[in-house]
């Protein structure tokens, strides 16, 4: 991390940035915790299923990181990701179930077959998303509250009003979620199970859509200028706006593409779950925010990368996973280690950040004292 | 003079304005509801003793909490300029370290105190822990208590490993109810006792002073010889002296520790006080009757919301309403707007005059 | 207009409240030239800056610019640069986590797609031709300070740029990073840019400029060139001679050689170089030098403000350790900061608890001075020091300059200390009060107290202090005594070489 005087041109391979520095150590850390397991405890960590369970449990959790991500690295917070989704859930299912009027009216109007209320709880989905993101990025970016604030609200508005909509806890019918939970088989990954039968491995849609928006999520911000500028506001919004980027409207399309990205996560949990509950994706917004921190998303804002957001999810919930088949089967451990990552990881990131900063703080303060 | 002596202590005091009005609308709008909505009575209890009783009552009992955690957040708020979120988790574990000591004998009222010595030890050693993070580390409060927030909850299920024991006990009852012969609710006397503890401590050190001057300019205060670094810890501890106390009355009200529903959530409806209470939540000067008004201001909405039938799952979405409101007419942006507007106005004003002379 | 000035500045005037930052003031840019903008502190420097890039608005006077008819009317930054006239700040306004070619290219296309290779390779161009010793892929807060500077400078360039402005760029490089950022300046001037340089570093201006204005007090003391105006002239006309009414004050002549009452050897911190000094009872001395050349960074740390690395300190004889603020306030010194606002006021607080504040810290945090007795010292030195305020509740932040300062003296004098440090105690603020805070110094040297007095004004200097240390890039380079202090020898000591 030694910074490279002006006269460094012969090298040729560019030191790391932040970002992969940050990334490279949450990939390294998921892979040994990954192999130590398969080494130490064998069994399902041995068959690709495992992953994948992995994988279709959080597939969710996966697309509420990238939306939170794209929010860190303006230096923002959400807090409202989870009681989102939740609310999402809740709706879609109720669309699915026939309990929200409008749309059967629109159905039988319309005269179309009941496959079409999932179309309608997708839509219902993006939209209650889009709402809460363009009211609280409105809120913040326009009227410059803090984000703490805003999106804790927002958070109990989202919770309170999954149960003004439905007290009881509501079940998706069956012939829905047939199509909902279709599963994609992919033979050549199966495993033989105890009775020596050969199981295709199996990965839902959720996890599809999850991997395709965390390449899109990719691609906006390596590749889209409103990505770049997510980056500029974060690493120092006074300089962005000394650079032309329109600070504001950078602040408020993340918090939209935030919400947004919580209303899809919504519907891939209720194709998951197919239950809409007041409890639903509890501590959503708090796992979220330990994955990015874990896959290097700063809290200062800047810098991260959502393939790191994207191993911060596995790390976690790998380590939820060993914490509960190494034997610790009480409940209490899976989050007294997910506190104890999380504050390995927040000093890491403060102590590497320091020693970055400590010879850039002392000459900037010289320059300001002599102004 | 005495005219000149009251719009100053109006001006000194504008930010108690806010919670001030929040609860008077509350109490007006219950009024017009129900006339009867604030008469106390006294009863007698199932052990027979005369207590008050009534909504007025409830409300300042049922905020007891809110109120002493508001107090420790306001001088984190005011020290470090960001908030703690683990007090909720905090108050979980003071409660099942104190649940924990009086299992493990009889609970007299020696036992009693040490177990509440034990859990304040706890929680300032917490609170010590996440004051550190941010004094040292320069971790923004937030992020710091995140990781107490996340796994504070399990440490309290851990500590009586893995139940939710319940204490049986005269003692812990007159702590979590009523004192024989004292018709006054004990957490109403327990916050009192704060009230009056912060006061002492303000008046007879320098901590207010500090605080506020570490929050404003903390290098003006390091130039003048304020240790930044312990200020900042001193407040993460007291706070969680005040979690302690909170957990105790907590555990104590129901006789038994439940980790997961010990004041779940109250860390929001604390900062929320903070804020209601006209405290600038980026730290800086600080008002701590604010903050107590703004808790009891938070009270009685819920209480108000529970009277006029809202189940309690509910509320929490009318409160988000609520905070939205208050927040955005409170926003710099929107005060500078309608400033602007009324200056128009008064430029207007005078110009429309001359025009008519 | 004559065909070789791009930029012609006449008459300009700029008022804030009380005070005249710039009046009357011209200022004429060549084509292919650096010029130099010098001057002290207050001078105006940055505050004609500011209305050439339509940071603050004019109040009198007209900009011209070549390609333009008419004189133009610049309304803010962005308008700035639509006429071609680019700003590179002291401070880097880029962003640190983005590569340097992002940085040289954000903000300025209007595809929504970025091109990572078109970007890489303009940049990759445009800093081969600039000869910036940076990579496309590189990111940003990787860089030296100097590099950094220097990819400002070619986004600047790149922008259509005639007017390129410089605001104090070498502050924070060292020697050989400044040589880099010459080579650039000297490449732009060939390719035609008028480059206007903002520095407090004589060697530099000499280094590399070709003309020189300087402002005094918010006036045009002249234009000259480099090569007419010798090193020693220049200090002359940057510093001046100051107002009548001041020198018919006389100085006492103050004890030299009593028992030291501080004492210092080889003392350093992270921000300056080891240095010996010492100060008598009763004794006024000062630390002399241009702005930036270490006699802040030195006096901070006698006061433990930055952290100590080094050096042995005796007070009244006996060795102490000063690490801290605290420690040294224990031992009877006082410190008024350079930078008030930063450093010195707590703004939200009122001027009470303002002036307690520190006597406050030294009595402990168990022993509270009573609201009687704070009011009592409040209303005491708000009296002694005719500070303007409403009342003693009054936030100080709302106080004037002049105000803030004697609220700031206050707090130090009511800890009655031994040994006041007092660095740039009547910067920005008006005469009177200048006169009265150079009074309060004598008057607390005869009280047996000692005083260490900076400032930039060395009449101010001259007339309070019996022994004077003058400073050069961040060294002790001399110490003058007695006959010794004159302005011309002072102005010498500064400037070096002695021609």
């Amino acid at each position: 991390m030694k910074s490279i005087s002006g006269n460094g041109t012969l090298r040729h391979r560019e030191p790391l940035t932040d970002s992969q520095l940050l990334l490279f150590i949450t990939i390294g850390i998921f892979a040994v915790m990954y192999v130590l397991a398969m080494v130490i405890l064998g069994g399902g960590y041995l068959k690709p299923q495992m992953l994948f369970d992995l994988l279709n449990d959080n597939a969710y959790l996966i697309i509420i990181s990238c939306g939170l991500t794209m929010v860190m690295i303006t230096g923002s917070i959400d807090i409202s990701v989870g009681g989102v989704t939740a609310l999402v859930a809740m709706v879609g299912v109720m669309i699915l179930n026939g309990n929200i009027s409008l749309f059967n009216g629109l159905i039988s109007t319309l005269g179309l077959t009941e496959e079409w209320r999932i179309v309608f709880a997708l839509l219902a989905s993006l939209l209650i998303g889009l709402a809460f993101g363009a009211v609280q990025g409105f809120l913040i970016a326009h009227l410059q509250i803090q984000p703490f604030i805003i999106t804790l609200a927002g958070m109990f508005f989202a919770r309170g009003m999954i149960t003004i909509v439905s007290v009881d806890p509501q079940k998706a019918p069956q012939n829905l979620m047939d199509i909902l939970q279709t599963r994609i088989e992919i033979p050549w990954l199966g495993s033989a199970n105890n009775r020596g039968v050969r199981i295709p491995a199996r990965v839902e849609i959720g996890v599809v859509i999850a991997l395709v928006i965390v390449i899109l999520v990719f691609f906006l911000l390596r590749r889209r200028k409103l990505g770049r500028c997510f980056y500029a506001v974060g690493g120092n919004q006074q300089s962005a706006l000394m650079l032309g980027v329109n600070v504001r409207r950078t602040r408020f399309m993340a918090h939209l593409l935030c919400g947004l990205l919580s209303g899809i996560a919504g519907f891939v949990f209720m194709m998951h779950t197919g239950a809409g509950n007041a409890t639903n994706a509890t501590a959503a917004e708090m796992n979220a925010i330990a994955s990015s921190i874990i896959g290097g998303t700063l809290l200062t804002g800047g810098v991260g990368s959502v393939v790191g957001t994207f191993f911060g999810v596995l790390t976690l919930s790998t380590i939820k996973s060993i914490v509960t088949t190494s034997g610790l089967r009480d409940p209490w451990w899976q989050s007294i280690t997910t506190g104890a990552m999380l504050c390995l990881f927040i000093l890491l990131q403060s102590v590497v950040l320091m020693r970055r900063n400590r010879a850039k703080d002392t000459t900037k303060e010289r320059g300001k004292k002599e102004t | 003079m005495k005219k000149a002596k009251t719009s100053k202590f109006f001006a000194k005091n504008a930010q108690l304005l806010i919670p001030l009005i929040a609860i008077l609308l509350l109490v007006i709008f219950n009024l017009i509801r129900d006339p009867s909505f604030f008469s106390i009575g006294i009863s007698a209890n199932n052990r027979g003793d005369p207590v008050l009783q009534g909504n007025l009552v409830s409300i300042l009992n049922g905020a007891s909490e809110l109120v002493i955690l508001a107090m420790g957040m306001t001088l984190v708020t005011a020290a470090a300029g960001g908030q703690d979120i683990s007090v909720g988790a905090l108050a979980a574990i003071a409660g099942s370290v104190f649940v924990k000591i009086l299992k493990g004998g009889a609970v007299t009222g020696p036992t009693v105190l040490l177990a509440f010595l034990a859990c304040c030890v706890a929680a300032m050693l917490f609170g010590a822990f996440n004051g550190s993070l941010v004094a040292f580390f320069r971790i923004q409060p937030m992020i710091a208590t995140l990781i107490l927030f996340t796994c504070g909850r399990s440490i309290a299920y851990w500590i009586n490993g893995g139940a939710t024991p319940t204490v049986e006990s005269p003692i812990i009852n007159a702590i979590g109810s009523f004192i024989p012969g004292i018709p006054i609710p004990t957490p109403i006397l327990i916050v009192i006792v704060m009230g009056i503890l912060f006061g002492l401590v303000f008046r007879f050190t320098t901590l207010s002073l500090y605080v506020q001057t570490v929050g404003i300019n903390q290098g003006a205060a390091r130039l003048n010889g304020v240790n930044t670094v312990g200020i900042k810890l001193l407040a993460f501890i007291i706070l969680g002296v005040c979690c302690a106390v909170a957990g105790t009355i907590g555990v104590s009200r129901l006789g038994l520790i439940n980790h997961e529903t010990l004041l779940i959530n109250i860390e929001m409806d604390a900062i929320l006080a903070v804020a209601i209470g006209g405290n600038n939540l980026g730290g800086g000067k600080f008002k701590m009757l604010g903050s107590v008004l703004g808790a009891y201001a938070i009270q009685m909405l819920t209480i108000t919301l529970y009277a006029m039938k809202v189940p309690s799952t509910d509320v929490k979405a009318y409160k988000a309403v609520v905070i939205i409101i208050l927040v955005v007419m409170g926003s710099p942006v929107v005060k500078n707007s309608m400033s602007r507007f009324w200056k128009k106005l008064k430029r207007n004003h005078p110009a429309g005059e001359k025009e008519v002379a | 207009m004559q065909d070789d000035v791009v930029l012609t500045m006449r008459g300009i005037c700029k008022y804030f409240p009380g005070v005249k930052a710039l009046e009357n003031v011209d200022f004429t840019l060549r084509k292919g030239t650096i010029h130099a903008l010098m001057g002290e502190n207050g001078a105006g420097k940055s505050t004609l800056i500011k209305v050439l890039t339509g940071v603050y608005p004019m109040d009198g006077g007209e900009i011209r610019i070549d390609g333009v008819e008419d004189a133009i009317v610049i309304r803010s930054p962005q308008e700035a640069q639509g006429y071609g006239i680019s700003t590179v700040y002291q401070e880097i306004t880029l962003c640190p986590n983005l590569t340097v070619a992002e940085n040289m290219f954000i903000g300025r296309s209007r595809k929504s797609r970025v091109d990572w290779k078109q970007m890489e390779k303009r940049s990759g161009e445009l800093l081969q031709k600039l000869g910036i010793p940076a990579r496309p892929k590189q990111q940003l807060g990787n860089c030296s300070l100097a590099v950094q500077q220097m990819v400002a400078i070619a986004r600047a360039v790149d922008t259509d740029c005639k007017v390129l402005i410089l605001d104090e760029p070498t502050s924070s490089l060292d020697d050989k990073e400044v040589e880099m950022l010459f080579t650039l300046m000297r490449q732009l001037k060939e390719s035609g840019v008028g480059i206007i340089f903002v520095t407090h570093f004589l060697e530099q201006v000499y280094a590399v400029s070709d003309q020189i204005t300087v402002l005094r007090n918010g006036q045009l003391v002249g234009e000259y060139e480099v090569r007419e105006l010798p090193q020693v002239k220049l200090v002359e006309k940057m510093i001046g001679k100051d107002l009548e009414d001041l020198s018919s004050m006389k100085k006492k002549e103050t004890v030299l050689d009593g028992e030291d009452f501080y004492e210092a050897r080889g003392l350093a911190s992270t921000e300056s170089r080891p240095f010996d000094f010492h100060i008598a009872a009763g004794e006024v001395n000062g630390f002399t030098g241009l702005l930036g050349s270490g006699r802040s960074e030195s006096v901070r740390a006698i006061f433990g403000a930055d952290p100590v690395t080094g050096g042995t300190v005796k007070v009244n004889g006996k060795q102490v350790k000063i690490s801290k603020p605290l420690d040294a306030m224990k031992q009877g010194i006082g410190y008024l900061p350079e930078d008030r606002k930063r450093d010195g006021i707590i703004a939200d607080l009122s001027v009470r608890e303002n002036i307690i504040l520190a006597l406050q810290v030294i009595q402990g945090m168990g022993h509270p001075i009573s609201r009687a007795k704070a009011e009592a010292f409040a209303d005491e030195y708000i009296k002694a020091l005719a500070i303007k305020t409403a009342s003693s509740d009054t936030p100080v932040g709302s106080l004037s300059g002049g105000n803030q300062q004697k609220v700031i003296l206050a707090r130090w004098l009511l800890t009655h200390p031994q040994y006041l440090i007092l660095d740039e105690p009547t910067r920005g603020i008006d005469v009177g009060t200048k006169t009265e805070i150079q009074k309060l110094v004598l008057q607390l040297a005869e009280d047996g107290k000692s005083i260490t007095f900076i400032s930039s004004e060395i009449e101010e200097m001259l007339r309070t202090c019996s022994r004077l240390i003058v400073m050069r890039d961040r060294n002790i380079v001399g110490e003058l005594k007695g006959d010794e202090l004159s302005q011309e020898r002072v102005m010498r000591t500064i400037a070096g070489g002695g021609e």
